[in-house]
């Protein structure tokens, strides 16, 4: 395990840079006693189920992707869709009362089921992990240099503490700490959320691992901050060659970052295709859906948001079918006979629906699709009594244009059930939505 | 603070009419208290450092800006949760800052607040029905039980929820539906305006869209006005008529949605604005992106002169020596500087840059 391990880490002390391009050849740094052939990491049908109280909640429902050297893999979700459940699972970071079951291979060798020694080889050299809060992920009794020569030199024992030091400051100094030779002698909460992320990325990258997983990385900054942290991940990458699996449920920064996307709805992967196929062709309605649920800073006109309606299943006790339908608007009755697999759509494209057609003909437009069970749109749609309408101030001429007619379902109307809120408090409401 | 700004303030889509709700040179420091035996005062936390705004009728008005940059202090010393340290608030020609607790009950009728945590701002001990019920029992203005029951289920109603599940406590309930139970309970003394503190910010945005639909259809339909507080660009840019971007306590720009987004005048709106990712591959990989370097200093001791020059780009890299010299000295008033709007910068100068 030293030799492959401390070449590497003397050359960064003497030279001050770290391995260079994004390639595979030209680099040696596989750990000892995995495949250099096999692919990077292959994750296939990963389940974890937490028991719980009320049950078994099914948290991870069968996962597959395989990360390529080099690559970006974008994962977003929303809250509770498992994203980050599997990466704890990947690299064996959760609980003991978590059951994990399929396979998790790094350069052809099972990581699922090994011990926690053996795990502690590949973790930070071979796979490293970027955490969501800095302030969690750094030890605060530390000082941040002590906590990168740790991590140096657990995986290299012959480095000497010195060579360590000077490697940690080059190190700081790549993710952009300024005066890197004395902050290094700093605690954590000497730096400020930005700074402690820069830290956590230069930990991560600090042994040159082949595969840095992102979990939220910028989700607890100011979107200026934000910025800088995604340019010096994008260094990280390129100094490291590493290829990375990004964790977000920011649209934008995967659309920035990644080369591949996986869509996660209630603990699977739903969607599956290159950056472009996910934001101009997707094909599973849920993927649509929230593309047209975010507002963009970019768009000019104000079209209406097209919300998806009811929220995700519960993970306790999943009914057969697809955990979509309840909220889709392509539901059929074959919707609920059995969760479909994900299907080729395309070139490297796979799409978890039986009616991939139908959104197909969307080409990326939400409203197309969704418009039939957007209910918020209801409201707009109710008539207004007069005296309402003109009320403290009104209406005006700056006011955003009524929704188009496509998007107002007159079907699911609600008569009467707003008008009456100002007008006359006891006058009857006869609607009733779910 | 400047009579100028009274007059010049609102030239926007909304310039018509009084504002119903306008602030002047509103002020809001949290005092530092040394160690030692004998606490006293060694410095202020200059949270809001000299706010002007205006709100008109009908209008939404966004206010965005960096955590820390006291735009939630804002709202709160506009609604006197926190009692401002000077300047005035004034609203429908009343004067708030100043009053005391019994003296604003009544005029909290009318401008009402949505919180940011829906988790945090319902008790949970409470079924939703008394939540929502709890502002008008306390303001006495249902006359019976009866009344009661049918305003609840009417604002309930409204906000797109099932009447018949007011009976049950907010943990049963999601985050989407119980942030529409929190702008039930502002609904109830049928405001005239919404302070909405980041009100979608907690929420995935599937969920997200269907608020925001909501807040603008109840918008259209009630009257009402909002002073829409975020740090999420896109969220204000579709739901707001004028946007005003803080720093650091003040203003420092304040214009049209279209106008501020589309030719942005400030070099920190603009890093601001080139700082958000877009959810378009093709485009955000062809953007130029304008990095501002550090932190937003602490406002505890603000730099001299502009509040931004210490991470500005313009100061760093474009700006002579002797121009410089006065960004360093003379603290930029928010004023129209030849661009058509308010803005706070000594070089402003129109960029687009989404």
């Amino acid at each position: 395990m030293s030799t492959p391990g401390s070449t590497g880490a003397t050359a960064v002390s003497s030279t001050g840079t770290l391995g260079r391009g994004r390639t595979e050849q030209g680099r040696n740094t596989s750990l000892a006693g995995f495949d250099a052939s096999a692919p990077l990491l292959e994750v296939t049908d990963l389940n974890v189920r937490f028991p719980t109280e009320d049950g078994l909640v099914h948290a991870v429902r069968g996962v597959d992707y395989t990360l390529r050297s080099g690559e970006v893999l974008g994962i977003v979700g929303e809250s509770g869709s498992g994203k980050s459940v599997t990466s704890l699972a990947v690299m064996g970071l959760l609980p003991g009362s978590a059951r994990v079951t399929g396979s998790v291979k790094y350069r052809g060798q099972e990581l699922l089921g090994q011990s926690d020694r053996s795990l502690s080889r590949v973790r930070g050299k071979g796979v490293s992990m970027i955490f969501q809060d800095p302030m969690t992920s750094l030890d605060p009794v530390y000082k941040v240099g002590a906590q990168i020569t740790e991590t140096l030199r657990v995986h290299d024992k012959s480095l000497s503490s010195k060579a360590a030091e000077a490697r940690a400051v080059d190190l700081l100094e790549l993710v952009g700490i300024p005066n890197a030779a004395e902050r290094v002698h700093s605690y954590p909460h000497e730096f400020s959320g930005g700074m402690r992320q820069r830290v956590v990325i230069a930990i991560a990258m600090a042994n040159q691992p082949e595969v840095i997983i992102a979990d939220e990385p910028t989700t607890a900054l100011d979107v200026t901050v934000q910025a800088q942290i995604l340019e010096v991940l994008q260094t990280a990458l390129s100094e490291t060659g590493a290829a990375m699996v990004m964790i977000t449920h920011d649209l934008g920064v995967v659309a920035g970052i990644a080369d591949r996307v996986l869509v996660m709805y209630a603990g699977r992967p739903v969607e599956i295709g290159s950056v472009e196929d996910i934001y101009y062709e997707p094909r599973m309605p849920y993927t649509l859906g929230l593309l047209g649920s975010l507002p963009r800073v970019d768009s000019t006109t104000r079209e209406r948001l097209t919300p998806i309606t009811g929220s995700p299943p519960s993970l306790l006790n999943m009914p057969p079918g697809c955990p979509f339908a309840p909220r889709c608007p392509l539901h059929i009755a074959e919707c609920d006979e059995a969760e479909p697999e994900r299907f080729q759509v395309g070139p490297g494209h796979t799409a978890a629906c039986i009616r991939t057609e139908q959104v197909a003909g969307a080409h990326g437009h939400a409203a197309e699709v969704f418009s039939e069970t957007s209910d918020d749109a209801v409201l707009a749609s109710d008539a207004l009594p007069a005296d309402l309408a003109t009320a403290e101030g009104g209406r005006d001429a700056a006011a955003p244009a009524t929704p188009p007619g496509d998007q107002v379902e007159p079907g699911a109307g609600v008569p009467g059930g707003t008008g009456s809120l100002i007008s006359s408090p006891t006058s009857p409401t006869n609607g009733d939505r779910a | 603070m400047s009579t100028a700004i009274t007059e010049h303030a609102t030239g926007g889509a909304t310039g018509h009419g009084e504002p119903i709700l306008s602030v002047r040179g509103l002020e809001k420091h949290f005092p530092i208290k040394g160690g030692g035996l004998i606490k006293r005062t060694v410095g202020a936390v200059r949270a809001v450092d000299g706010v002007d705004l205006d709100l008109y009728p009908g209008e939404v008005l966004g206010l965005v800006g960096e955590s820390g940059c006291g735009k939630s202090t804002t709202g709160r010393a506009i609604l006197n949760l926190q009692p401002a340290t000077a300047g005035s608030v004034v609203f429908q020609g009343r004067e708030l800052v100043g009053l005391d607790r019994k003296a604003m009950r009544p005029l909290r009728r009318d401008i009402q607040l949505v919180f940011q945590d829906p988790y945090a701002s319902l008790n949970p001990r409470l079924p939703v029905f008394d939540i929502v019920a709890e502002p008008l029992v306390i303001h006495g203005l249902t006359k019976d039980d009866k009344e009661l029951r049918a305003r609840v289920r009417e604002l309930v109603e409204t906000v797109g929820l099932n009447p018949e599940h007011t009976n049950r406590y907010p943990a049963e309930f999601s985050g989407g539906q119980r942030q529409r139970i929190g702008i039930a309970r502002a609904l109830a003394l049928q405001p005239k305006v919404l302070v909405l503190d980041e009100p979608v910010s907690a929420l995935d945005v599937s969920i997200q869209a269907g608020v925001i639909n909501l807040l603008e259809d109840l918008k259209n339909e009630l009257g009402l006005s909002y002073l829409f507080i975020a740090h999420d660009l896109s969220v204000v840019r579709h739901i707001s008529d004028r946007v005003a971007v803080m720093y650091l306590g003040r203003i420092i720009e304040v214009a049209d949605q279209d106008e501020l987004f589309s030719r942005p005048v400030h070099p920190y709106t603009q890093a601001l604005l080139s700082a958000i990712p877009l959810p378009d591959p093709r485009r955000e990989r062809a953007r130029q992106r304008i990095i501002i370097s550090g932190d937003v200093p602490s406002p505890a001791n603000p730099p001299s002169g502009c509040r931004f020059r210490t991470r500005c780009q313009k100061f760093a890299n474009v700006l002579t020596d002797g121009q410089r010299e006065i960004c360093m000295t003379v603290d930029p008033k928010l004023e129209d500087r030849g661009t058509g709007h308010l803005n706070a910068c000594h070089y402003a100068e129109a960029a687009s840059v989404l």
